[in-house]
């Protein structure tokens, strides 16, 4: 059964090959001069003001909760469509009121402008 | 796929989430006054209500053996739809004396009264679990409702950490039974727990038991209770010291009758030493208060010790109904009652937080005598003082354990109620011995609220046979 | 020596590296990318376990959603400049016991209940993952009918409550 992986297991050892190749020859052969302005991060030539992370705005928390929870709607949609057929005109019924629920919280959610970014 | 006989087992529960998720769609684009809001979910707590008186006497169990429907869910999900309606009415002027009036409120409350009746109804483990997240997180919200008070926030930050604390005592209990059992289905669990070995399933049901204790605040998993109660507006306070404790106490009962008769020895005598802990610590600790809502907060605490009580001898089965329906009549009194004075407290609430003290009751019976002899009636009652509801309950319940063969917990459950005289007193005596000045709030529901759980709180004490007929029936399927 | 278990012995050592290069990282945003990681390794022992499904709800959820907002917490605090605050007095013996318990507990699930009892059986083998992905929907959509309708109803109120706390009124006073 974990054969079916082999392909997703040969996608991520390539990709991560690839992103070490790419670093490794930069490494390799790139010059290797360093002074104090040239660590500093690049920021359009402006001098470097405070940390790299700064404190996000409380708006980016309520976009994430929306999203875990529409995520986790979807999970529940992989194992229905698979067995979509068996399960027939029911399950799709019981789908449809899952949904419809869970669009009574995203008509709410539209209408109370949790969508949009004042 | 389901009958039409699943649907009937869940009637009252489907109907009110249905109504609950429309409340929040014409909430949100139709309503402009939310008055109106407050009246339609009234509305759907009454209708719900008939529905559920309807079904007295009727007997059935749904959706793969899910739910039931018994005269047990019937009794607790009549409560909770009172407690619901009361919670409205306590509601309905606060919030807008307080300058918190959203839709959502109801809304929520709604949402939260759902979840508190499908566990009463919930005959499987998971159908538990997700009936409790459904009815806590509301209640997390509406503690924290009063967003720009920092007690409110606190209050519900604080609720949510120590919630989400205990469910996770409770899944993992839930977990150890499966492991155990093999199943979530109470009835099955019943059926394979004679032919296992105990200690994984007596683990798995002491954890459930914490997550469970945790929210009908028995020590020591009580400590958030009183820093919660203070913080959340107290309309909010009012209701989830009633709802959340129904609920808590009718999972708790059904799960330990049907899934754990087998391990009632040892779970007598845990529940044996957290009931006489928390009667005692909650009364004693509550004597110290001079903030009348941390003090109601610390008598709740010690209430759910008297209530635990009713469960002790849960494995007998010839004693565990009479205790169970003195258990279900004292519920049905502390609801009333602690329904009663916190419309009391909410009447002397002013907007910017004064008048929470108990010495700010210094007087009141010289300035309004209806609200302070009310307010005495509810004091004694919590005493379980003659002629007032708490009496008989008390009654009753301290006759059920007796003859259950536990004098020495009956001893402490009255010693504790002497105690607990102290600090109730002293409200009363303020009230009318003391001189004082206070505002009160006039608001027609909020009078009513009071006034009519002063008069049940008397008049059904004079007549308590009928409800405790009522509790005798409402056994478990 | 099977495949299995070869590959076992890989991702527990990747595990257990992981968990510790979460706890050790003195940046709070260390330590969540490193707890990515983390349940991205959980995820592939779901997989050996015969769950795809589990493995998938791993990923989108925990590995994907849930670190977000993790990320966004830790952000949103600003706790990945805090400097590193007292430990409390009680913290470590405290932990000390707590991983002990744990640590006779799984010894005694193994040594007593490692023989099965017979009431738990092994997962089934299944040819394919969708094979068990059809089995477990037939189950969720079918004995497990009203737990889901319920969750969707759980999600709408999480939703509604994210937003009254979150979101300010129009015209609200925040």
């Amino acid at each position: 059964m974990l054969l079916e992986y082999l392909a997703i297991a040969l996608l991520l050892v390539v990709s991560t090959l690839v992103g070490l190749i790419a670093i490794g020859l930069g490494e390799l052969f790139g010059p290797k001069i360093k002074s104090k302005v040239k660590d500093e991060p690049y920021e359009s030539g402006m001098p470097v003001i405070g940390a790299g992370t700064r404190r996000m705005p409380v708006r980016f928390y309520l976009i994430a909760v929306l999203f875990i929870l529409f995520d986790i709607e979807v999970v529940f949609f992989l194992p229905w469509a698979v067995a979509f057929r068996q399960l027939g005109l029911f399950g799709m019924f019981e789908m449809v009121v899952f949904i419809v629920i869970l669009l009574v919280g995203y008509a709410y959610a539209w209408k109370k402008g949790a969508l949009e970014w004042e | 796929m389901p009958q039409p006989q699943d649907y009937q087992t869940l009637l009252p529960v489907i109907v009110l989430a249905v109504w609950a998720c429309a409340l929040l769609l014409l909430d949100s684009f139709l309503i402009q006054r939310k008055g109106l809001t407050a009246c339609l979910a009234a509305a759907g707590l009454a209708i719900t209500l008939g529905l559920t008186l309807s079904q007295i006497g009727r007997s059935s169990s749904g959706f793969s053996g899910m739910v039931v429907l018994d005269g047990f869910s019937t009794f607790i999900n009549a409560l909770q739809l009172v407690s619901g309606l009361l919670g409205v009415a306590l509601a309905y002027a606060y919030v807008k004396r307080m300058g918190i009036e959203r839709g959502e409120y109801y809304t929520l409350l709604l949402f939260s009264v759902v979840g508190m009746m499908l566990m009463a109804q919930a005959t499987d483990l998971i159908v538990v679990f997700i009936a409790l997240e459904m009815l806590s997180i509301p209640l997390y919200v509406l503690a924290a409702f009063n967003r720009t008070q920092a007690a409110s926030e606190e209050a519900g930050l604080k609720y949510f950490l120590l919630g989400a604390f205990s469910t996770g005592f409770l899944v993992y209990g839930i977990t150890l039974v499966y492991g155990a059992t093999a199943s979530t289905n109470l009835s099955a669990i019943f059926a394979a727990a004679s032919s296992t070995s105990n200690l994984l399933l007596t683990i798995g049901a002491a954890l459930i038991l914490v997550g469970f204790g945790f929210k009908v605040a028995v020590v020591p998993f009580h400590m958030w209770t009183p820093d919660v109660y203070q913080g959340a507006p107290t309309a909010v306070t009012g209701f989830m010291s009633s709802g959340a404790k129904i609920a808590g106490f009718a999972a708790l009962l059904r799960v330990f009758a049907t899934a754990f008769p087998a391990i009632a020895a040892d779970m007598t005598d845990i529940l044996w030493a957290l009931a006489a802990v928390t009667m005692i610590l909650g009364n004693l600790v509550a004597i110290s208060q001079t903030d009348i809502k941390r003090m109601l907060a610390y008598s709740s605490i010690a209430h759910a010790g008297y209530i635990l009580m009713a469960f002790v001898p849960y494995g007998n089965p010839a004693v565990a109904p009479v205790s169970i329906a003195a258990g279900l009549f004292y519920l049905a009194a502390y609801v009333i009652t602690n329904f009663g004075a916190w419309g009391v407290v909410i009447a002397l609430e002013q907007p910017d937080g004064k008048g929470l003290q108990i010495s700010d009751y210094s007087g009141l019976f010289w300035r309004k005598r209806g609200l302070a002899v009310a307010m005495t009636v509810f004091m004694l009652s919590l005493i379980g003082f003659p002629p007032t509801i708490g009496m008989v309950g008390k009654f009753y319940l301290f006759r059920a354990i007796i003859d259950g063969g536990f004098t020495g917990l009956a001893i402490i459950g009255v010693i504790a109620s002497l105690v607990s005289a102290f600090y109730y007193l002293r409200v009363v005596v303020n009230m009318f011995m003391r001189e004082g000045e206070q505002k009160i709030e006039r608001e027609f529901w909020l009078d009513l609220t009071w006034g009519a759980a002063a008069f049940l709180t008397v008049a059904i004490s004079l007549a308590p046979g009928w409800l405790f007929y009522l509790a005798s029936a409402a056994g478990l399927r | 020596m099977n495949i299995d278990f070869i590959l076992f012995l890989v991702l527990a050592l990747a595990a257990i590296a992981t968990a510790l290069g979460m706890l050790l990282s003195r940046n709070a945003v260390y330590s969540a990318l490193f707890l990515v990681l983390n349940f991205a390794v959980v995820a592939v022992f779901y997989l050996l376990l015969g769950a795809p499904f589990i493995a998938m709800a791993q990923v989108t959820v925990y590995a994907g959603a849930i670190m977000v907002l993790f990320l966004f917490v830790i952000m949103l605090l600003g706790a990945d400049e805090l400097a590193p605050g007292k430990a409390l007095p009680w913290q470590r013996p405290l932990a000390a016991t707590l991983a002990v318990v744990l640590v006779i507990e799984a010894a005694y699930l193994l040594l007593a209940r490692g023989a099965p009892s017979g009431l738990v059986t092994p997962p089934t083998e299944y040819t394919n993952s969708t094979e068990s992905l059809r089995e477990m929907a037939l189950a969720l959509f079918g004995q497990y009918l009203l737990p889901f309708e319920i969750t969707s109803i759980l999600l709408l109120v999480a939703m509604v409550g994210a937003i009254v706390l979150a979101k300010q009124e129009k015209g609200g006073r925040r």
